[in-house]
């Protein structure tokens, strides 16, 4: 089993040039470019691949469990994620039961980051109103774990209809619900709910300096601690990270520049400065495995890195090249990362390790009845 | 009389001058306003730090801060001797009858609630008296929004009020930066915030992380 899990996300993204190719080729193309981009990921050894939610243009993501559900067929060691869900303008009736299907279907290499959404007219599409969105968040979520956990549930809130003995189907596959991270950039509410239930929390990492997510993290360390689910060293860490690879740091770099000036973060700094300032590495494999080698000395020992799949500018080639290049410094950063790892140290949690978790939790609890009867 | 501990006995000032030449103008009339608040709270045995942040050295930090969405290292760091600040005083060029775009967008990047309960004095300069109501029409809202305390007297400068004959210890610009400075270092006076200990991570009154009010 492994300590740490890395792999691969994406946003979902449709790029909207070149013009010239019609809009719904190029759709499909960037679908099925997708598909192929995962696949890969597994066969350079990669452990995670998470696709995000979105349903404003300019993006094709509108249904994470739709596309991994394919790639449940098309793969097999995969864990697949998403990057996020939306916990805020989708029913927890709909999340509970279609992730539940989901992790049927895939064996159970499922789980889910949970994001809000950061678009206000996206919520009124869906009868909801961003100015809610942290409320919406927490609720949905309190709502989402107690479908997973509890067979039957009644339930009144303030944001959907109540529920009267409900119970979600199919239930989770042997009674153990797909792991879940709280993806946040800045809200200690969400950070909070993840530690009150013990949950992972994924930084996404990317367009912040690392300054800001230490804080954000050691408060949800803390805050697991203080609601008693381990040390705040034992808390469960996900961290975005963004790198683009290639055999000598000049041309990586010279490579990579218009790509990143065609983003809407890469207009309002030079490459180097910005690089400085966020997890973001253009470099030679060893300046890259300097840079991610370094993480756990800003955010403690972590359990999952996850990579920007590609930028929308890039080719298909570009992108497998970039795959492969990740499959080569990947095993040298598990070693890295593994080196002084503390033994009490949670793995990256699978859904093996949580089944096996929950059978000892019952042997303990049986036991423990056994001293009482005794 | 007001008794402090003695580790309160100083008070610290933040000034924000966005004028763009050196020398400027709305720099000259930051300092007179800090020197003139800093006088006054010394008489009350009360030591000022102050802390003079030129917006010109953080023009390129402060666009790459509207773009990117966060502020550098330093820009950070300046923000943060403003909004831990005992008071302020901020001093714009009237640009085409308003703050300058450098000013507004300074305020722009500074979080919503930073500046609540922040006593300061707003100051502008301009080549006429005409646009001295800028100050009242334009960029007392501003602070207005961001709910920190203006003190009730602005003080506008224009090119005239610096000419050597008026500019004795009787002029109008002294008497109304005399004022102004009177009112701020009252105010200062009785702010505890450089003292604050704020936590970013407060969560609202009344959180439940299971979503139960």
């Amino acid at each position: 089993m492994a300590a740490m899990q890395f792999g691969v996300f994406s946003t979902g993204y449709l790029p909207q040039d070149p013009p010239m190719t019609g809009h719904a080729v190029r759709t499909n193309e960037t679908i099925q470019e997708i598909i192929t981009l995962a696949r890969h990921a597994e066969e350079v050894g990669l452990d995670v691949f998470a696709i995000g939610e979105h349903h404003n243009q300019p993006f094709f993501s509108s249904s994470p469990p739709v596309l991994l559900a394919h790639l449940a067929a098309k793969t097999s060691t995969l864990q697949l994620s998403t990057s996020s869900a939306l916990i805020t303008t989708n029913d927890p009736v709909r999340l509970a039961e279609e992730y539940a299907l989901l992790q049927h279907l895939a064996g159970g290499r499922v789980d889910l980051i949970l994001g809000r959404g950061n678009t206000g007219p996206v919520y009124p599409w869906f009868g909801q109103d961003i100015r809610d969105g942290i409320p919406l968040a927490v609720e949905n979520y309190a709502l989402l774990r107690r479908l997973w956990d509890e067979e039957v549930v009644d339930w009144e809130g303030r944001f959907r209809t109540p529920l009267q003995g409900f119970t979600s189907i199919p239930r989770p596959l042997d009674d153990v619900p797909p792991f879940v991270w709280h993806g946040s950039i800045r809200s200690p509410e969400i950070a909070e709910q993840a530690a009150y239930y013990g949950d992972g929390y994924f930084a996404n990492n990317i367009f912040f300096p690392a300054r800001h997510y230490q804080k954000l993290i050691g408060f949800y360390r803390q805050r697991f601690e203080h609601y008693g689910h381990g040390t705040a060293a034992q808390a469960i860490v996900g961290l975005g990270g963004h790198v683009f690879i290639r055999p000598s740091s000049q041309d990586a770099k010279a490579e990579f520049l218009p790509h990143f000036r065609a983003t809407p973060f890469g207009q309002g700094s030079t490459l180097d400065s910005y690089m400085e300032q966020t997890p973001l590495a253009v470099g030679s494999p060893q300046e890259i495995i300097d840079r991610y080698a370094g993480m756990r000395d800003l955010y403690g020992d972590y359990q999952r890195q996850l990579f920007l799949l590609n930028l929308p500018t890039m080719s298909l080639k570009t992108s497998m090249e970039q795959l492969d290049a990740l499959g080569e410094i990947v095993p040298v950063l598990r070693k890295e990362l593994d080196r002084g790892r503390p033994a009490d140290i949670p793995d990256a949690p699978t859904h093996a390790s949580r089944v096996a978790a929950r059978l000892e939790r019952a042997s303990d609890a049986n036991a423990q009845e056994r001293v009482m009867n005794r | 009389m007001s008794t402090y501990p003695l580790d309160a006995v100083t008070r610290q000032l933040a000034v924000i001058s966005a004028g763009l030449s050196t020398p400027s103008s709305t720099r000259l009339l930051a300092d007179r306003l800090a020197d003139a608040t800093a006088a006054r709270l010394s008489a009350e045995g009360i030591d000022t730090k102050t802390t003079v942040i030129e917006l010109r050295d953080h023009a390129m930090a402060i666009t790459s801060n509207l773009i990117s969405g966060f502020a550098s290292e330093e820009l950070e760091a300046t923000i943060e001797s403003l909004t831990g600040a005992d008071g302020a005083i901020f001093c714009t060029p009237i640009f085409t009858t308003s703050y300058s775009g450098l000013f507004k967008s300074f305020l722009d990047v500074i979080e919503p609630g930073a500046l609540a309960g922040l006593p300061l004095v707003i100051g502008a300069t301009g080549g006429t008296e005409r646009h001295s109501l800028a100050l009242d029409y334009a960029i007392r809202p501003l602070f207005t929004y961001h709910r920190a305390v203006v003190t009730p007297t602005g003080v506008y400068a224009a090119t005239g009020d610096w000419g050597s004959s008026g500019d004795g210890p009787d002029s109008g610009l002294s008497q109304r930066i005399g004022r102004a400075a009177s009112e701020l270092a009252g105010l200062m006076r009785d702010s505890a915030r450089s003292h604050q200990i704020r936590d970013p991570f407060a969560l609202p009154a009344g959180f439940s992380p299971t979503g139960t009010h």
